[in-house]
């Protein structure tokens, strides 16, 4: 992990003695680097510089820790897109505590460094968990069971390109607030399609034939039925018309049903197109690796599916 | 003195002022602070206050046992209890830490049986729990959970099925399990005597037609916080049954189909002249807003931390309501949103900023020190501030409490730990010096930014009136937290977290200790030994300590201490040793 040498605001204009100069590289594959570790006292860690704090230098005052704990499911792939600034920062401050103390990326941005995650990142929650020593630390029981953001209960945030690894409980924010926040993201955020926010993930939702494109929260939904009846309720009224291909009189009695009948029959399939670029269809992974990697989701008619596997097709109408 | 001639002379002295007649007057104290006073003052007098005491609030409910406040308070109807400590919300502590509400439900059910207000905070309750309540308190009738755990929508299902009598049901920030809104359709056909409904915690639908006609029957509801799925469609036809409303939190203020209700709504809203607090408002939009202007007019408190508006929406909304004296809001308004409530809101006393992207550094969005400037220009009696940013001097915050001198809560979270004053890179302890040298009335105070120990001899030295302090990633030695010991004469509450005190400071607040509620200390340098040492001299403190997988053994990663009078803990997980 880079001393991310571009953030000098704290007065940190290298790295703190402590600190190996190894980690510095900045962009290159640093697997040393890269290893997440819990700084036990004594065990590599730096030592606390007491006195340092009010100078310039301040140093680490308490070492920092970049806990990329990950979570459950994330795919391998993401390591790209996890801040790679992974690091090497060792917590002494508090005499090897858990790593709630230790801080993520708050101060060191390591906006120009990347791909240093791929070495012992994410590869599978419980491995990387297990280097670091983080497993009890960070995955409290049950409460942030992958990772010590508070953020979020469940969902992964090392999909986005700006993830940081995070101090357990910092900044200071309820976990219910951060939920209804989530679903409102400031207007203004509208840069990349899906991209995730710290506690967002609205993602463009088209249909075949429909005038205008929906966005949809993904991190308001807790599972696919509640994607899939969200679906229905925004879509319905794009549907009104669409029967006629099958004999049925377009306004008549038209309902949420009968947009559930189309879209789990056999006249359309929901698919998205995940982090690789594939068009993949809608349920086959478990939820959290589906928002982890969704981008946009098309409500496809099934004439179109046909590159789905058949067997896709079968699985769409026998799922419901 | 003769044993028999005192008696007589304590005989005389109350025959000349019955008890009955004083516990009449004694009834009409509420605060506890007047209460406690009045308890001291002699035997007759602490009898008759405990006899006529109704209401009786724990702040922290492993200080005293459910047995000790039954024998003491034989006539209580309505408990407040607090449990886990504060920084549980941020997940610093572990789950099945404690708090359980169970064991107090039990002492209810014998010796309070006509208990009718239950108010928990930070507690463990489960259905099991909530049914029991339900069941043993046949006149129940305010139920209010805030950040409590362990239960779901089960519960609730109880407490609408069996509470004939509830009036109040206040579901707020709970970490709880929602299985379903169904709840909601358990209250039955003929029941009416609501006051209180919040359930904006709570994600799934309730049943809409079941919930209109519930507030159509309760005819005396004030106060109506719905939740996020309620539409923008259904709001007005709960609101023409409800005008007697003082508080409301509107579902999501996103109007799907532009072109219908909006009259509607608008009509609605003008019904509701009683409203004094609006929140919800999620999904609000430009389009949607302007139908709340008539309402506003009298709201004096305004909770739009749901709703991510811009800084020109929320200009032309404050515009409409002068009487503003508490207004919540996100960082999308932004500094120019901030220049807004200084113009607008000369009443304001309180406000609050919360960030949208807490932890995303890479956004340049929310709010800075101008912002808050601004506020203190236009806001002089702002005495309550919650203010996240990621910037902030030394000046701004100087000039601030000069513009602002009566804060009483000043909690101010720059949220990169240990960011210096990004204009002169120096520490910010000049900023909290002039806080606690300006603000004489500050009760409560939350420090950041890189701090040094030069902010704790001020704290400790100038902070007369400070009752809680919140510290996290600051402070360069012992030295600092021995000041805010030594000094802030009426400090109750001290919460740390990662910060480089030790064993010495700790040590340091030996004779503080009993005087204080609470202190917590995570992420902090204190050992195993220090703990123990803390325990063998002050017995009648808890000093628990929460272990954590993987962490050093000498070290005491959490610290918990607090007075008691009920001795250790009995129901301890494994992870929390008392010593």
């Amino acid at each position: 992990m880079s001393v991310p040498l571009e953030h000098d605001y704290i007065g940190l204009s290298e790295a703190p003695p402590s600190m190996e100069g190894s980690e510095r590289t900045s962009g290159g594959l640093n697997h040393k680097a890269t290893e997440l570790r819990l700084g036990l006292p004594g065990s590599d860690s730096p030592e606390r510089d007491k006195g340092v704090v009010a100078e310039d230098k301040a140093g680490y005052p308490l070492g920092v820790l970049k806990s990329l704990s990950v979570v459950s499911g994330a795919k391998r792939g993401f390591s790209d897109a996890i801040d790679g600034g992974s690091g090497k920062w060792v917590f002494s401050g508090s005499g090897g505590s858990e790593a709630e103390s230790g801080k993520g990326g708050n101060l060191f941005s390591p906006r120009g460094v990347n791909g240093g995650g791929k070495g012992g990142l994410v590869g599978g929650s419980e491995g990387a968990n297990q280097n670091t020593g983080l497993g009890g630390p960070i995955l409290k029981d049950g409460v942030v069971p992958q990772s010590p953001k508070p953020s979020q209960e469940k969902k992964p945030q090392l999909s986005a390109p700006a993830a940081k690894a995070q101090v357990v409980g910092w900044p200071p924010i309820r976990s219910y607030r951060k939920n209804s926040m989530a679903s409102h993201p400031p207007k203004n955020e509208d840069d990349t399609e899906g991209k995730l926010g710290s506690g967002c993930l609205y993602v463009k939702v088209s249909m075949d034939g429909a005038p205008y494109l929906r966005k949809v929260d993904l991190k308001t939904y807790g599972s696919y039925r509640e994607l899939s009846s969200a679906l229905e309720k925004m879509f319905s009224c794009f549907t009104i018309g669409q029967c006629g291909s099958h004999g049925v009189p377009s306004r008549d009695g038209l309902s949420e049903s009968r947009l559930m009948d189309l879209l789990h029959g056999s006249e359309y399939v929901l698919t998205y197109e995940d982090k690789d670029g594939d068009w993949m269809l809608v349920g086959d992974v478990p939820w959290e690796m589906f928002t982890d990697s969704c981008k946009r989701m098309r409500i496809m008619k099934s004439s179109e599916a046909i590159g789905l596997a058949p067997r896709a097709m079968e699985k769409c109408k026998n799922r419901h | 003195m003769d044993p028999e001639r005192k008696k007589v002379l304590e005989r005389v002295a109350v025959s000349t002022f019955p008890d009955e007649v004083l516990e009449r007057v004694l009834v009409q104290l509420k605060s506890h602070k007047d209460r406690s006073s009045v308890s001291l003052v002699c035997h007759s007098w602490y009898d008759a206050e405990r006899f006529s005491r109704t209401h009786v609030f724990i702040a922290n409910c492993y200080s005293v046992t459910p047995e000790i406040v039954s024998r003491r308070f034989p006539n209580i109807r309505s408990v407040s209890l607090k449990g886990k400590p504060r920084f549980s919300d941020f997940n610093l502590v572990p789950p099945k830490w404690g708090a359980d509400i169970r064991s107090w439900l039990v002492m209810f059910a014998a010796k309070y049986p006509f208990l009718e207000e239950l108010r928990l905070k930070r507690m463990t309750v489960t259905d099991e729990s909530l049914e029991f309540l339900a069941l043993s308190c046949p006149n129940f009738k305010g139920l209010s959970l805030l950040s409590c755990d362990g239960f779901s929508t089960d519960g609730l299902a109880a407490i609408a099925t069996h509470c004939k009598n509830l009036t109040e049901l206040d579901i707020q920030e709970n970490d709880l399990n929602d299985k379903s809104g169904s709840w909601l359709s358990c209250f039955p056909e003929n029941f009416s005597s609501l006051e209180v409904l919040n359930f904006a915690n709570l994600s799934n639908d309730v049943n809409f037609e079941a919930l209109e006609r519930l507030v159509s029957r309760c005819k005396s509801l004030k106060v109506l916080k719905v939740n996020r799925n309620i539409t923008l469609e259904q709001l007005p036809r709960l609101l023409i049954h409800a005008p007697l409303l003082t508080e409301l939190g509107t579902g999501s203020f996103l109007q799907e189909h532009p072109a219908c209700q909006y009259s509607e709504l608008e009509n609605a809203f003008n019904k509701c002249m009683n409203l004094n607090t609006l929140s919800g408002l999620s999904e609000v939009t430009a389009l949607s807003l302007p139908a709340l202007y008539p309402t506003c007019a009298n709201l004096t408190f305004l909770n739009l931390s749901c709703a991510a508006l811009q800084s020109g929406e929320l200009a032309k909304l404050l515009v409409h309501c002068p009487c503003l004296r508490r207004l919540w809001v996100l960082d999308t308004v932004e500094d120019k949103g901030l220049e807004a409530v200084g113009s607008n809101c000369p009443l304001l006393e309180e406000l609050r900023v919360f960030p949208t992207d807490p932890f995303d550094e890479d956004t340049f969005h929310g709010v800075t020190e101008s912002g808050f400037i601004a506020v203190s220009y236009g806001c002089r009696r702002l005495s309550y501030v919650l203010y996240f940013c990621r910037q902030m001097t030394n000046a701004a915050v100087e000039t601030i409490v000069q513009n602002c001198p009566d804060f009483t809560h000043f909690r101010l979270c720059i949220m990169n730990p240990w960011q210096p004053d990004y204009q002169t890179n120096e520490p910010m302890d000049k900023a909290f010096c002039a806080v606690v040298k300006t603000c004489t009335r500050l009760q409560r105070l939350a420090v950041s930014g890189l701090l040094t120990d030069l902010t704790f001899e001020y704290i400790g030295k100038y902070a007369k009136n400070l009752e809680t302090l919140s510290v996290a990633f600051a402070g360069s030695s012992d030295w600092g937290m021995q000041c805010v010991l030594g000094g802030c004469p009426k400090l109750r509450k001290l919460e740390i977290r990662d910060c480089p005190f030790g064993n010495a400071a700790l040590l340091s607040g030996l004779d503080k200790y009993e005087s204080m509620r609470s202190l917590w200390m995570s992420g902090c340098k204190v050992t195993m030994n220090g703990c123990r040492l803390l325990a063998k001299e002050m017995p009648r403190l808890n000093v628990e300590v929460i272990k954590v997988d993987g962490s050093n053994e000498s070290q005491a990663d959490k610290v918990y201490v607090y007075r008691s009078v009920a001795g250790p803990r009995r129901d301890a997980p494994p992870f929390v040793l008392t010593l």
